[in-house]
Parts: C-alpha cells; structure tokens; sequence
C-alpha cells in the first residue's frame, strides 16, 4: 500500500520537475540568436521554428561533431517533444484548447535543438579553420 | 559474475561520475558546492567497492544486495546534505540555515526509524526487507523536500539559473529513484533492476555536468518564464 502510494507520488513530481527542467532549458534557448550561417544550413525561418522541424534538427545534431556537454539537453529535448506528442494526440480530442500551447512547447524544443546544431556548426566551422591554417 | 553489459554500465557511471567531478572542480565549485564534490566523491567511492564485491560475490549474492542498498542509503544522506546546501542558498539572505539544518537532521532520523518501526512490526523483522524499505522512504522525503524548496523558490521568485536547474534536476533524479524503488519493493524478483538502477545513477553527474559547463555563474532566468505556460515565442 505504502510502495503503491509512493510510486504513484514520485510518478507525478517526476513528471512536473521534467517538465519544468524542460522549460528552464528551453527558456534559456530563447535568448540564443542563431547565426545567418546556421539558419541557412538548417534551413529555417527567421522569425519562427515549427514544432514539426525537432526531428530533422535532431538527425542533423547527431550529424554533426560538437565540443560536448550538451547532450543532456538534446536528450532531455527529445523526451520533452515525444512526451508533448504523446499529450497532444490525446488533447486533440479531449482538450482541444491545449493544442496550441503543447504546439508552442514543441517550437520550443525545436528552438533549443537548433541552438544546439548553431553551436555545433560554429564549432566545426572554427575546426576546419584552425586546420586549414596549419 | 559480471557480463559485458554490467561491466560497461559500471564503466560508463564510474566514467561520468569522474568527469562530473573534474567539471565541478575545474569550475571551481568547491566552495560553494562543497556538498556536491562530497557527494561525487562517495559515489566514486561506492563504484570502487561495488566493483570489488561484484568481482568476488556476484550480483545475485547477498552481499552484493546488502551493500547496495545500504551504500545507496549512506549516498542518499549524502544527498541530503546537498539538499541543504541548496536551502541554505535559497535562504541565504533570510539567515534561517540552522534551522533548516535541524529540521532535515531531525526528518532523517525520524524517516529512518519509522521505517525500521514498520518493517518489524510486520513480518519477523525482515531485515532484507528493511534496506529496499529504508531507501525508498528516504527518497520520498527527499521528494518532499525538494518540492517543497522547488515551491519556496517558486514563490521568492529565484532567478539564478544554476540554482533553478540543480534544484529541478534534483527533483527529477529522487522522484525517479523513489518511484523506482517503490516499484522494485513491489515486483522484487526481476533482473531488469540490476540494469536499470546504475543507469538512473547517471542522470545526477550528467546533468550537474551541463549545468557547471554551460550555464554561467551569475546566469539568471524569471521563475515565471518556467512556470508558466507561454504564448510568445
């Protein structure tokens, strides 16, 4: 009785806290300015990263050679956007309202795997300079 | 006794704990974060043993099941301690800290004996019982705990990004190991567990990690920013 009281607690604050830790990273991508370069190689627009681009964001970050350290937050991403997919199918129908903040959630996601393939591109950029000058 | 994927899994968590450790210390956390270095270092520790006893006994040995939940036990006191840490620095400028020392001094003995009180009053004191008991019941007071700095945070409106994300990823790793230990106390018999709780383990050194390399020291973010649900982009 006890374990099952427990498990159901810790089930629900392990779902906020992921949440929010979610959110924290994502609000912290928001202050990111993307370079010209990568929302060129990227192919994304200027004003806006749709929700739908995360995946392709993803393949290209597991593309691309980068200095570490950040594949927590890609990780913690990818689970946060299939978690938000999984939410929306249901909210589709029992809670259409949400739709549009599940959809800005997962923009969101898109906005942080994005930041993260900019870096990468800099950071291989500035590798095949420092190579190039040898 | 140890097949290859025990072995890369103890290699991998031994790997990142280390590497955690060199982040903590090249980002010259010591100071502030004494606790944090206190607590890598006696998971390492742990790691070192545990690699001993599974050489020798195996994992399926009593040995081996007593040491580690009674090894996960003194590491979840050691997670206290960077619990209070992480409250004395909340409340920092309200100069409570003995206090809240006190108080979760006072919450772990209490949750230690309760436990110890349930598991022998039950069924001819099962001591076996007792260690899976006794984690899994300090793991809950540390969700307890963190919610309720999470929730003081919240309303103080804390703005210090490292603060926030070693508080929030501190929640996730003892909700996560509560409701795991929770489940293991119900479905006991499974091997699954002695896959899945070392890699749990990682979750704390990796996200620790990516806050001391990434997140600069005085980073700040609105608490409402991550509370609230957004509209703008």
């Amino acid at each position: 009785m006890t374990a099952s009281l427990i498990l159901v607690i810790s089930f629900l604050t392990l779902f906020q806290f992921f949440i929010t830790y979610s959110r924290a990273l994502i609000s912290r991508s928001r202050s990111h300015e993307l370079s010209e370069q990568g929302r060129a190689l990227c192919g994304l627009s200027i004003r806006h990263i749709a929700g739908e681009q995360f995946l392709r964001l993803e393949q290209l970050i597991a593309l691309c050679p980068g200095p570490g350290g950040d594949e927590i937050q890609v990780r913690a991403m990818a689970v946060y956007f299939r978690l938000l997919g999984a939410v929306r199918t249901l909210a589709t129908w029992a809670l259409p309202s949400a739709t549009s903040w599940i959809d800005e959630e997962r923009s969101g996601c898109a906005g942080v795997a994005a930041m993260v393939l900019d870096r990468r591109i800099a950071y291989s950029r500035m590798m095949t300079a420092q190579q190039t000058g040898r | 006794m140890l097949d290859p994927v025990n072995y890369a899994i103890w290699l991998g968590v031994l790997l990142v704990e280390i590497g955690c450790l060199v982040c903590l210390l090249k980002g010259r956390a010591l100071s502030q974060h004494f606790t944090l270095v206190l607590y890598l270092s006696a998971c390492i520790a742990t790691d070192v043993a545990s690699y001993s006893i599974l050489k020798t006994s195996g994992y399926l040995s009593p040995t081996y099941f007593y040491f580690y939940f009674y090894s996960q036990s003194l590491l979840t006191i050691c997670l206290f301690f960077v619990l209070m840490t992480l409250y004395s620095q909340v409340f920092s400028d309200m100069g409570v800290g003995k206090h809240i020392r006190a108080g979760a001094m006072l919450l772990l003995a209490g949750t230690s004996g309760i436990s110890y009180y349930l598991v022998a009053a039950s069924s001819n004191r099962m001591v076996t019982h007792f260690v899976a008991e006794l984690g899994q019941n300090l793991y809950f007071v540390g969700v307890v705990l963190t919610y309720v700095l999470w929730a003081a945070m919240a309303k103080l409106r804390e703005n210090r990004t490292r603060l926030m994300q070693l508080v929030l990823s501190m929640g996730v790793y003892v909700s996560l190991s509560a409701g795991s230990y929770a489940m293991n106390n119900l479905y006991p018999k499974h091997e699954f567990w002695q896959y899945y709780f070392p890699l749990t383990a990682l979750w704390l050194p990796v996200s620790w990690a990516y806050t001391f390399m990434k997140v600069p020291k005085d980073a700040r973010l609105a608490t409402a920013r991550v509370l609230a649900p957004t509209t703008n982009q």
